[in-house]
């Protein structure tokens, strides 16, 4: 504006210097004003127009983003319908009630704690390695629903209740892997701390601006912070747990068949919808580019997963399994998700197509291995988890491949004793598994005294 | 008066009516049945690993007859759940002491009726 002003001034002053003409003088510098006016009410325009198209964008990066969270949501539908669907009828009662609590509980535990122990700012305890504890969620003055928050990208509130979206899921993860024997009140209690001081504390060493931030560590939408996490919860349970009655007998081992392969299915296309915004929300605002090849990304990589799990299990069974292919393309969706942001659509299908081998693999050697877990968690979230973030620094620009290891071992190293430690205490204290009785008649009408199907004879 | 009790192989169902009722036979009590013969059991997979499944499906027909009635019973039966190979099923005749129609209290032959 300044510039323009100048300009204008001396056009005009030049024109009036060959008049030679006082009149003309006053004349021209009447003018000057005027155009000077016009000039100070168009930018004033422009700004105001700047301001509008600003928050415009503010708006659509807001409204992309609750739509993530949403869909996010929709994936604890999902979780409960596979693991539901990958185990027996008499314990569906207990499934979906531990599957609707882990949402509840992990959420409530999220706004007391969870948010500010992920997202502390500046406020360490250990600078980059342990938070500060403070209680509740509020939004910064002025920042509620202010475009300052974080440029225009959602308010504080979005970004409080999409990530608490995520936290949940790390639970949701150790369910499956210890279905159908763990007793109720107990998981609830390991749920609780999962989500509300684990998940947190680990998450801020990346997401959070933590020590792994600072080294370069890439993890775009979670394949360590939720799903690793996750899959060492189960891990640790499911060794602690021990294999269910019948699972192994005279040292051969027996599958349990699922009792509803419909449903497994459902829950497994829930999984893949809500992807997208676990995915496509992880961009963190609607930027065009980002979010739409995010969403190719995450496609295709679950694409290959189905297609490679598929081929092997036709294979190497001699049939094409149904609940492996299911499995394969959740393994395809752990896999992209570290990297979604920075690979290319064909390295997608690359990374989706070993993810869907190694669930296969991995799925046979957990069995033989008698680490019991009936809906293959370890094998999707956490072997698959590590691949994803290591691929990322396999395959994405600029991404050190030896940090990433860095930061799985280091995951591993505390997220696995820690999740081991808890289920420990709370086995010699409250005990973890069910009877063997109960475990033989059902959790559904030991632990609730309900039966999922009122009405139907089941046999097991 | 005697009870006949067949196991067949459930996709038989439909072709074991049929004959029943071509011979006058419409009444029969029908469930279904799991179970081991001689056609054994079978495996599927799971997972990646074989499950053995010793007792298959089977599908189970009781019918009371009277004496007159025992031959036509068992052949319509034979004649729609043969198939000539090992699984076709069995069936068993034995003897009914009573029988007794709740509604109006008639007994033996009669009820059978």
């Amino acid at each position: 504006m300044i510039s323009s002003r100048f300009l204008l001034s001396s056009a005009v002053l030049a024109g009036a210097a060959f008049s030679q003409d006082s009149v003309a003088v006053d004349i021209a510098a009447q003018k000057v004003a005027a155009l000077q006016a016009q000039v100070d009410s168009l930018a004033k325009t422009i700004a105001s127009t700047q301001e509008t198209a600003s928050f415009g964008l503010f708006t659509a990066n807001n409204t992309w983003m609750l739509v993530a969270t949403a869909l996010v949501f929709i994936m604890h539908l999902g979780f409960s319908m596979i693991e539901v669907g990958l185990t027996r009828a008499k314990n569906t009662v207990n499934i979906l009630f531990k599957n609707v609590a882990i949402v509840a509980i992990g959420t409530i535990t999220y706004a007391v704690i969870g948010f500010n122990l992920m997202y502390p700012g500046d406020n360490w305890i250990i600078v980059g390695w342990l938070s500060e504890f403070i209680p509740g969620i509020s939004s910064p003055e002025g920042a509620a629903g202010g475009i300052e928050y974080a440029d225009g990208a959602y308010t504080y509130w979005t970004d409080f209740i999409f990530q608490g979206m995520f936290a949940a899921t790390a639970a949701t993860i150790v369910s499956g892997a210890v279905a159908e024997r763990i007793k109720l009140g107990p998981f609830l209690v390991f749920s609780t701390v999962f989500v509300g001081l684990i998940y947190p504390i680990l998450g801020a060493w990346h997401w959070g601006g933590g020590w792994a931030k600072q080294a370069g560590f890439h993890d775009f939408a979670g394949s360590t912070l939720v799903h690793s996490v996750g899959g060492w919860g189960a891990l640790a349970g499911a060794m602690l747990l021990g294999p269910r009655f019948g699972k192994y007998l005279k040292g051969e081992m027996r599958p349990i068949i699922g009792h509803s392969m419909p449903l497994a299915t459902v829950g497994m296309f829930l999984l893949w919808f809500g992807w997208f915004g676990f995915n496509g929300g992880s961009v963190l605002s609607g930027d065009p580019a980002s979010v739409s090849l995010v969403f190719v990304t995450t496609m295709l990589g679950a694409c290959a997963g189905a297609i490679a799990a598929m081929i092997v299990s036709w294979l190497t069974s001699k049939v094409p399994d149904l609940s492996m292919v299911l499995n394969g393309v959740l393994a395809g969706l752990v896999g992209i998700t570290a990297g979604a942001d920075v690979i290319t659509p064909s390295e997608a299908i690359i990374i989706g197509g070993i993810s869907g081998v190694l669930v296969y693999f991995s799925v046979v050697i957990f069995d033989k291995i008698k680490i019991d877990d009936p809906v293959g968690a370890i094998s999707v979230h956490l072997v698959c988890g590590i691949w994803a973030t290591l691929a990322t620094g396999i395959f994405g620009e600029g991404i050190d491949f030896f940090i990433q290891l860095k930061v799985v071992v280091a995951y591993f190293a505390v997220c696995f004793p820690a999740a081991l430690s808890l289920f420990y205490i709370l086995k010699i204290t409250t005990g973890i598994r069910v009877s063997v009785e109960e475990e033989l008649e059902g959790l559904d009408l030991r632990e609730h005294k309900a039966e999922a199907y009122g009405g139907f004879q089941i046999f097991n | 008066m005697k009870l006949i009790t067949a196991i067949i192989k459930p996709e038989k169902l439909h072709s074991v009516k049929e004959a029943l009722l071509e011979a006058g036979i419409a009444k029969m009590t029908v469930q279904n049945v799991i179970g081991a013969g001689q056609q054994g059991g079978y495996q599927e997979s799971y997972r990646g690993s074989i499950l053995e499944v010793n007792l298959r499906k089977k599908t189970q027909i009781e019918i009371a007859v009277n004496e007159d009635f025992v031959d036509a019973t068992t052949d319509a039966i034979i004649k729609g759940a043969r198939t000539g190979k090992i699984g076709d099923g069995k069936i068993f005749v034995r003897e009914l002491n009573d029988c007794i129609r709740i509604r109006t209290g008639e007994r033996g032959p009669d009820a059978v009726g």
